[in-house]
């Protein structure tokens, strides 16, 4: 009875996850556009987008290969495993002994390696700028990622997203600039790795400005609607890791009842609502950067990790 | 309450490590300013937490002189100079700001490194902020070494000033000493504003130090 | 049994030497008229010259708080105030001729004369103090007006040289005060908070019982903080552009005294070190730092093209020689090391007196324009002979002795630094009679017009660097033995 309990409770979060994402990115997109004074689309337009094109036709160039019309899937899985791992509304899933921050660092690298080759795959010089642009920035990006996941893992003593959290929750956390410091960094990290504005434009098809889309440029039809919903997912992902780690109230710990549950799941809506939110009127504010000083922010994040794990070093040996 | 009092400290002293990469990270001299303003504020909180676990009302002083002085009276005088003189505003540096930032993270380990392994029989505090204020030296001198433009070293050397002034009241007891470098760089920064600046403005028109050195290959 | 009253005006003569100064500046920055000025200068410091002298009793008043008097620094204070002095009277005819020729304003004059005062009051605390944050103060105050005077001139390169001098001094100030504020540390478990544990004095007492990692690492900051003001390589760089674009008054007193006050820190806190078991010899660095100095100025000499620079660059080297000599260590080279401080002091200064007459007079600091020096003023130019003969180390000036001190020292302890040693001296030798060769000799080259001053600061300090090298006062070798032993 109770790994059917638990079976259901995973299974929930996993549908959970697909189909919020849609909706967080239309949130978005209704709240940037509101600060710009627009109306906006609804906030239930992505779904109309996916149904859409998932009845096109799909139109393949003729030099693709087989990767070019399997990757969507690839990808589209990678990032569905990685944000169903991500405690949403409780930490005690059955499988959150998987949910390990290198586990989805990782998974989320096979994302970019995957969406990089599409890119090339066709032979086209848009595609070609995307990749590498994708690639200078991941080269930073990883790094920044596995400082900040080194700093978690030597203040809570375990990468397991679940420990993290209960720790976060816990009396013993104190007050710690390193944890400030990965923050910040961990949002400069989720606003590259999201391609939003001051990184990326997702809305922009200029070739200047460019990276995730001009990847994603020739895909059509049912492949391109597997990859949005996989861009979605990914925005979702961070916001929740972001929220699990820092904001961990309203999680549910052990078995606890519905209402629990039910608890959990509003709290965990109203953090991305906030976070969707946050998000919008960020990249209403800011400029978008240029490209060649996009290093230089990413090279930011990753001092700001380097700098979090020496001053908490300066503390432990003290 | 021994734990809070050191996270706290801690909390500030590293904030004014993760302050002086931020100016280090600027490219423009107006944003220059007001991270420094910034710098000087934290530093002012530091101290005055020192002041209020060590006991020491006469460090509520030194903070009060760091935020009015430094936070408040110093960056708005350099703003109207830079506007009066028409100094041009980017920072130019000698290496890129990557590699200046990656020294900085070099030296920011090797003065932790040295300081913490050095002082192992002083107190806690004591160890900490002078491990940290010898980050924040380095940084501001490297911040010195690497610009061209004077007003940036300026802030570079003011910088490196409030780092020891960190240090200083983290040595417990220590007397005079903060008011009296306190005092003197005040009086530095003064003269070497008022005087140099203006100096420099009456023979050409950039206080770029590398302008500056046009002139070096002919002297020999 | 007192031979000397020790009242000057009611004053007590250790503060009677900072009063003097102090009031001095002060009234100097009132006073209008260029000639005034420049006579209220020399009488101030005959003054403090003259309560300086006062010291020499042996009735020495107890160390205080702040100021005390000691083996070590009256030699010094005796020697800054007689330096300060001679210069004041070289000043006052030098400057008479920059403010004819228009490189000086009156208004600036009075700023010139005052700072040369707060310069001598802060250097005659700095000697004389005896709690180590108030010797940082003091130092920091002395380079802030030496900066100050380099720029005096306005013109592009003077601007720069005080800039690059703000810069590098900057450096130095940080590192020092750091190491100050280790010192500090080190001291706070063994002897409480408070003034106390920055008085000198009783640092020394209790020197044994402090952490002997803490005294090392702090030793580092101060040698390369000092050391920066001493000129010591690769912390040199201010150096050569600040003696040559500030007025010569200035670059003599630099050289003369500043380096030497700045050198004189470093050694306090080696004093300490050596006083504590545990604490590592800094000699090896010492060495290090002194013979990287001495060799590359040695070498610098041969290209320089600027009379003023060439002799900076000479600084350099008997810096770098000195600091060799006090991490060599052991009673014959520190004695050395402080003998070579002093007549060092008077030599070089009396060098920047004769230069800075040559190049009033020829209108030029270039040695490529200055011929014949002999033929046109043969005071001056033999003088210029005869102290050049004195700084490259010939006998029988005092310089020759220390040196020659030095490296039968050095050949007795470690043979085979002896080699780099001579080379550099050598080198150095060769350089400096060749230049002199060219500017001291041969057909005579530019404007031959007589020079308006006083040559007798320059034979003056001749006569006593040649009596030294003749024959040293008992008095002196006591205290400089005494001093040696204690620097370990």
């Amino acid at each position: 009875m109770a790994l059917i309990h638990d079976l259901v409770v995973q299974g929930g979060q996993l549908l959970l996850v697909l189909l919020m994402a849609p909706l967080l990115t239309g949130f978005v997109r209704k709240v940037k556009a509101r600060l710009l004074r627009r109306r906006g689309a609804p906030i239930i337009q992505p779904y109309r987008d996916l149904a859409r094109l998932l009845q096109k036709d799909v139109v393949l160039a003729d030099n693709a290969s087989w990767l070019f019309r399997v990757a969507p899937y690839l990808i589209f899985a990678a990032t569905w495993v990685a944000a169903a791992l991500v405690p949403t509304f409780a930490t005690s899933l059955m499988f959150n002994w998987t949910a390990d921050l290198i586990a989805i660092a990782a998974l989320l690298g096979s994302v970019r390696f995957f969406l990089a080759l599409a890119g090339l795959d066709i032979g086209t010089s848009f595609g070609g700028i995307g990749s590498s642009r994708e690639m200078m920035i991941a080269s930073l990006a990883e790094p920044a990622i596995l400082m900040i996941v080194f700093t978690l893992a030597l203040v809570a003593k375990s990468t397991q997203l679940s420990t993290i959290s209960d720790f976060m929750l816990s009396s013993h956390v104190g007050v710690r600039i390193s944890l400030g410091l990965v923050l910040v960094g961990l949002i400069i990290v989720a606003i590259a790795e999201n391609a939003r504005v001051p990184v990326d434009n997702p809305a922009t098809h200029l070739e200047l400005t460019m990276v995730h889309e001009a990847m994603v440029l020739e895909y059509s039809g049912r492949h391109l609607a597997v990859i949005e919903l996989a861009a979605s997912l990914k925005l979702l992902l961070y916001i929740s890791l972001i929220a699990c780690i820092f904001t961990p109230w309203g999680l549910v710990r052990a078995d606890a009842g519905l209402a629990a549950y039910v608890l959990g799941s509003a709290a965990w809506v109203a953090k991305l609502a906030i976070g969707g939110a946050l998000l919008a009127l960020f990249e209403t504010v800011i400029a978008k950067m240029r490209v060649f000083r996009v290093p230089t922010f990413l090279g930011a994040a990753l001092m700001l990790g380097l700098l979090g794990t020496l001053l908490l070093f300066v503390s432990r040996s003290l | 309450m021994d734990g809070l009092d050191f996270d706290v400290a801690h909390l500030f002293a590293g904030g004014l490590v993760l302050v002086s990469f931020m100016m280090l990270y600027q490219d423009r001299l107006y944003a220059l300013l007001n991270i420094f303003a910034l710098h000087a504020i934290v530093l002012a909180f530091s101290v005055g937490w020192q002041a209020y676990i060590q006991d020491a009302p006469q460090l509520y002083i030194t903070a009060a002189i760091a935020i009015v002085f430094k936070g408040i009276i110093i960056p708005v005088a350099l703003h109207r100079i830079i506007q009066r003189l028409g100094i041009h505003r980017e920072i130019e540096t000698v290496i890129g700001i990557g590699p200046t930032m990656v020294l900085g993270i070099g030296f920011v380990a090797l003065s932790l490194a040295v300081m913490l392994r050095v002082t192992a029989e002083a107190d806690r505090l004591a160890r900490e902020d002078v491990a940290l204020a010898l980050s924040v030296v380095l940084l501001g001198l490297l911040m010195m070494v690497t610009r061209r433009n004077a007003v940036s070293q300026v802030v570079g050397f003011m910088s490196t000033e409030n780092g020891l002034i960190l240090a200083a009241t983290g040595a417990k007891g220590m007397p005079f000493v903060v008011e009296m470098s306190v005092a003197f760089s005040v009086l530095v920064a003064f003269v070497v504003i008022g005087v140099f600046l203006f100096r420099i403005r009456e023979r050409f028109d950039t206080v770029d130090a590398q302008a500056l050195d046009r002139f070096r290959r002919t002297r020999e | 049994m007192s031979a000397f009253p020790l009242d000057l005006l009611g004053l007590d003569a250790l503060n009677a030497i900072l009063v003097i100064p102090a009031a001095a500046a002060a009234v100097l920055a009132l006073v209008p008229g260029y000639r005034l000025g420049a006579r209220l200068n020399v009488l101030a410091a005959l003054l403090t010259l003259a309560a300086s002298l006062l010291l020499l009793s042996p009735d020495r008043p107890e160390p205080g708080r702040y100021l005390f008097v000691d083996d070590l620094n009256v030699v010094f204070i005796i020697l800054t105030t007689f330096i300060g002095f001679t210069t004041s009277v070289f000043s006052a005819t030098y400057i008479a001729h920059e403010l004819k020729i228009g490189r000086l304003t009156p208004q600036y004059l009075r700023f010139y004369h005052a700072m040369y005062q707060v310069l001598m009051f802060s250097m005659n605390l700095a000697l004389a103090a005896n709690n180590i944050g108030l010797m940082w103060v003091a130092i920091e105050l002395a380079t802030l007006t030496t900066i100050l005077m380099v720029g005096i001139y306005r013109t592009h390169e003077a601007v720069e040289a005080a800039w690059k001098y703000f810069i590098l001094a900057s450096v130095g100030i940080a590192l020092a005060l750091f190491g100050t504020i280790l010192i500090y540390l080190a001291a706070q478990p063994a002897m409480g908070g408070g003034v106390d544990a920055m008085v000198w004095t009783l640092l020394i007492d209790q020197v044994a019982r402090f952490d002997p990692a803490l005294l090392n690492t702090a030793f580092i900051f101060l040698l390369l903080g000092y050391g920066t003001k001493v000129g010591l390589a690769p912390l040199h760089a201010w150096l050569p552009d600040a003696h040559a674009e500030g007025p010569t008054p200035i670059s003599a007193v630099l050289s003369g005294l500043l380096l030497n006050v700045a050198l004189y820190a470093v050694l306090r806190f080696k004093m300490l070190l050596a006083a504590n078991a545990g604490a590592l010899a800094p000699g090896p660095l010492m060495v290090t730092m002194g013979l990287v100095s001495l060799l590359f100025a040695a070498f610098m000499l041969y290209r320089r093209r600027d009379i003023k620079r060439m002799f900076a660059y000479s600084s350099i080297e008997h810096m770098g020689i000195i600091t060799f000599a006090f991490g060599m260590g052991g009673p014959l080279a520190n004695f050395a090391g402080l003998l070579h401080m002093t007549m060092h002091s008077l030599t070089k200064s009396a060098i920047f007196y004769s230069v800075g007459h040559i190049a009033q007079i020829k209108g030029t600091q270039k040695i490529a324009d200055i011929r014949g020096l002999t033929e046109t003023h043969p005071v001056l130019g033999w003088g210029l002979v005869l102290a050049v003969f004195a700084i490259a180390g010939m006998p029988p000036f005092g310089i020759f002795m220390s040196e020659f001190l030095i490296v039968s020292s050095t050949f007795a302890r470690e043979p085979l630094l002896v080699i780099p040693l001579l080379v550099g001296l050598l080198v150095a030798f060769g350089a400096l009679l060749l230049r002199l060769g060219n500017v001291a000799f041969g057909e005579p080259l530019g404007s031959t017009k007589p020079a308006e001053a006083s040559y007798v600061p320059l034979y003056a300090h001749l006569a006593l660097v040649l009596g030294a090298g003749l024959y040293l006062p008992p008095m002196l070798v006591s205290w400089f033995q005494h001093v040696a032993g204690l620097l370990g």
